[in-house]
């Protein structure tokens, strides 16, 4: 069995002139959460349905739990689990018989689809509702039910398109918090779509960024913070002048100094020692109560590879 | 495979009539109570035993199907689009086949059932209101013709009905199309007819007198048997996951 849950080779997807997914070449380790970034129209939406083989690749190939989309789809969507851009319930049915049909499709028998069911909705807070017709619920519970109608099955890879997508804070890592619960408790690969960079940073062992179709960048978010962005230092204390930050602007691995709400930041071109920095803040006058040393965000990061694309 | 069509079509029944609340919205549960009310004890009570014995029986109960199938099928992939559950329903393992057949049965089944029940309810008031004593029934060949004409009517239908779904982006778009193919095959025969020079239509009903009345109804018999076939493998060739999503 291949460790990559998901490999795709120079995956590319046209819609007339309209180039959605250019060339896409991925690997998705088996048992991690797997952030696909970018921004909206970028091609994410398009590659789950590449990848589900609800879309032929114009061009390259996928490979899915080691199935080929193009010719062994059905044994790909027997062995997933999906929540598309929509949650795609019958708000007309209630959350029993939603769960129920789906679990009737996969073909679990009626005792363990009854026992999975009240699992799931009791873990996810929705047990008591079950009876509810799911058309009057929130936005939140739905998105949770339909990420228990996708790990109903048991799937070893499930899909998510943006699942936090129109969810106040509090639903949104409620929602979160319990997608990490169960994609570690039930060991699932987890193929999630968003452009919430908090969201990747907190739940994802590895992103890829991905714009106009191109992949940008893929790495665990970390190394990507390092490899894309370069550190930063803030300072607390007393007394920086501009002399201070003259003094820093002309230092060779100091790429800006600035100083902010009364804190001193400092922008380096690279991983350094700043042990001389401080001291030469000390030097020019200044009391230094705190230093504190940090990466760029995976926003940041982000953003950064978006102009440089654009540049491009 | 049969598991999988009768998956599809217990969903399908479960939102047309057992939906949470089912009573109070369209459709439902009243709806199935509001036509088996009519079909099976109004019209039944007012008409007597014309009701059952009339050979014309055949014309109408032949309709009624195709009016019933027309009510659910435009829903059938039209409505899931609209609601946002066709992707969902399309990424799931479900077969292609149980997917589009699924949905044929479920409206046949809906209408052909609600059909045969209306059939038998307004026997039972027929006897009960004019029986006098007696044990009324549909003559013999009325009573199994309604039952195959009405279950190819109903086919006929929807394999028509899902056919015109797939490529729906509405509902009531769905629905338009279907409503207007309803009144083209009521409406052209009749006008079509009356069109035809008067010595093509002499011959045409010399020729039909001359076969009788049951070659003709093994005919027609023949001839909806052929469409639903067709109508069915044309459904089946042109389901195509992708083209049902991007329509």
């Amino acid at each position: 069995m291949s460790d990559y849950a998901i490999r795709t080779d120079n995956l590319t997807r046209d819609f007339g002139k309209v180039r959605a997914v250019d060339h896409l070449t991925l690997e998705v380790p088996r048992g991690t959460i797997f952030g696909f970034l970018g921004p909206n129209g970028a091609g994410k939406t398009t590659t789950i349905r590449l990848l589900l083989g609800l879309l032929e690749p114009t061009n390259g190939r996928a490979q899915v739990l080691g199935f080929d989309t193009r010719t062994e789809a059905d044994e790909i969507r027997g062995r997933t689990g999906a929540l598309l851009e929509h949650p795609g319930l019958y708000e007309r049915l209630s959350a029993e018989d939603n769960l129920e049909f789906y679990g009737r499709i996969w073909h679990l028998p009626v005792g363990e689809r009854r026992a999975r069911l009240r699992e799931l909705l009791t873990h996810l807070g929705l047990w008591e509702r079950r009876k509810e017709a799911v058309g009057s619920w929130s936005r939140g519970m739905k998105q949770k039910l339909a990420v228990a109608r996708a790990l109903l099955h048991r799937p070893s890879l499930i899909f998510l398109d943006e699942p936090t997508a129109g969810l106040d804070p509090v639903a949104a890592a409620s929602l979160r918090e319990d997608l990490a619960a169960l994609a570690s408790r039930e060991g699932v690969t987890v193929f999630l779509t968003t452009h919430n960079l908090a969201e990747a940073e907190k739940l994802c062992g590895q992103v890829a960024v991905i714009r106009q179709g191109k992949l940008l960048a893929v790495g665990h978010p970390d190394g990507l913070r390092s490899r894309n962005g370069a550190p930063k230092v803030e300072i607390v204390g007393r007394g920086f002048s501009e002399g201070t930050l003259t003094l820093l602007r002309a230092q060779p691995e100091v790429a800006d100094a600035h100083l902010r709400n009364g804190r001193l930041l400092i922008d380096l071109k690279g991983e350094v020692d700043i042990a001389p920095l401080v001291s030469l803040i000390v030097t020019s006058g200044a009391a230094v109560e705190e230093v504190r040393k940090d990466k760029a965000s995976l926003e940041e990061v982000f953003l950064r590879l978006m102009e440089e694309e654009e540049r491009e | 495979m049969m598991a999988d069509l009768w998956t599809v079509v217990w969903k399908e029944w479960k939102e047309w009539l057992f939906r949470w609340g089912g009573l109070r919205k369209e459709g439902g549960l009243l709806g199935v109570l509001v036509f088996a009310g009519v079909f099976g004890v109004f019209l039944p009570l007012q008409m007597g035993l014309g009701w059952v014995d009339s050979p014309a029986a055949l014309s109408y109960w032949a309709w009624v199907p195709l009016f019933l199938v027309t009510t659910v099928i435009a829903d059938s992939f039209a409505g899931e689009r609209e609601r946002h559950t066709l992707e969902t329903l399309l990424a799931s393992r479900l077969p292609d086949r149980a997917i589009l057949l699924g949905k044929v049965l479920a409206a046949v089944g809906y209408s052909w059932g609600l059909t045969m029940a209306s059939l038998i309810l307004g026997l039972v008031t027929v006897n009960l209101a004019h029986g006098q004593g007696t044990l009324v029934l549909y003559p013999a060949k009325v009573g199994w013709g309604i039952v195959v004409f009405s279950l190819l009517v109903a086919t006929l239908a929807a394999g028509a009905g899902v056919l015109v779904s797939m490529r729906a982006a509405t509902v009531k778009q769905a629905q338009q199309v279907l409503s207007i193919g309803i009144m083209l095959l009521a409406f052209v025969p009749i006008f079509g007819l009356r069109a035809l020079p008067v010595e093509w239509r002499v011959r045409l009903a010399q020729t039909l007198g001359a076969a009788g009345v049951n070659k003709v109804l093994l005919i027609v018999l023949a001839v909806l048997i052929v469409l639903d076939l067709g109508l069915l493998m044309a459904a089946m060739a042109r389901f195509r996951r992708a083209k049902l999503l991007s329509d």
